[in-house]
């Protein structure tokens, strides 16, 4: 395999998606080129620095605001 | 039960939004019922992660906040329609998205489409190929590594940053972000992999070895 053919199934093999002889070439690539290598290592750390990330609370302005207006609606649509 | 503290540098655990809650199923049920004070339970629950998709999608605060209040109260009016075979995270977050992409259409009319063919060219990705070393994303305070992420995705086309947030941030399955789009199976694919790989050389800038270490 070469390394287009890496890049074209790095999603898949990222996401264990594929069938063990493919997943067995692309190891064997793998093994013998350093590029591939850190493409494959940077994406993965790509995909888990987004996954893993917290996001930031949210501004008390902001949590106030939609407090107001979920109550506001709802009496609104109850009434 | 508390929510685990996560680590951005472990492997790939299981995100506060993953772990079902044991009172969740109560608490939908009493909403359902019209109990604000259940609901407000769950806003609370998500109403972070609301807000960070909302403000990804549409790149803008205030149409972020309306898109957070309007997913809410969607969510709340229809929750009757909620039949427990999603979690109810995956089906507020498919709420949340169409609220999204109408206020990016409605903002610019001409530039989102989420149908259009998109070049699946091959993408210099040999160009700059460093190694970023264990654990980068530890050299930034976790403020500073928010704003670089929310900066990044916002760089890229709204086509293909609304596929990476439903698949690798919302960790919606392939098919439920198909089905959430309306775009199909392969369409999703190729559009994570071209987010994937773009969104990485963006961070080259900000993890690569050479420059802070």
């Amino acid at each position: 395999m070469k390394c287009i053919g890496i890049i074209k199934e790095l999603s898949n093999y990222l996401d264990e998606a594929l069938d063990s002889t493919l997943q067995a070439s692309i190891e064997e690539h793998l093994k013998g080129c350093e590029d591939c290598r850190i493409v494959v290592d940077t994406t993965k750390q790509t995909i888990q620095i987004f996954c893993n990330s917290e996001p930031a609370p949210l501004p008390e302005d902001t949590r106030l605001r939609l407090r107001e207006a979920l109550r506001t609606r709802l009496r609104r649509a109850r009434a | 039960m508390s929510t685990p503290k996560l680590d951005p540098l472990e492997p790939r655990t299981l995100l506060p939004s993953t772990v079902v809650k044991e009172d969740e199923p109560v608490l939908v049920a009493d909403a359902k019922t019209g109990d604000l004070n259940a609901f407000e339970t769950l806003v609370g629950r998500y109403e972070r992660k609301i807000f960070r998709l909302a403000q990804n999608i549409t790149q803008n605060r205030e149409d972020a906040e309306d898109v957070m209040q309007e997913a809410f109260l969607k969510a709340f009016e229809h929750l009757p329609e909620f039949q427990g075979n999603s979690r109810f995270y995956t089906w507020l977050v498919r709420i949340a998205v169409n609220q999204a992409l109408m206020k990016l259409r409605k903002r610019r009319p001409n530039q989102v489409s989420l149908d259009e063919e998109i070049d699946t060219g091959e993408e210099k990705v040999f160009r700059d190929v460093e190694d970023w070393g264990p654990s980068p994303a530890r050299r930034y305070e976790q403020a500073e590594l928010g704003q670089i992420l929310t900066k990044v995705i916002g760089e890229l086309d709204p086509a293909f940053r609304v596929v990476f947030q439903l698949r690798d941030i919302e960790e919606l399955s392939t098919e439920e972000t198909a089905e959430t789009l309306g775009l199909s199976v392969p369409a999703v694919k190729s559009r994570l992999l071209r987010a994937r790989l773009k969104l990485r050389t963006k961070l080259n800038r900000y993890f690569r070895r050479s420059d802070k270490s």
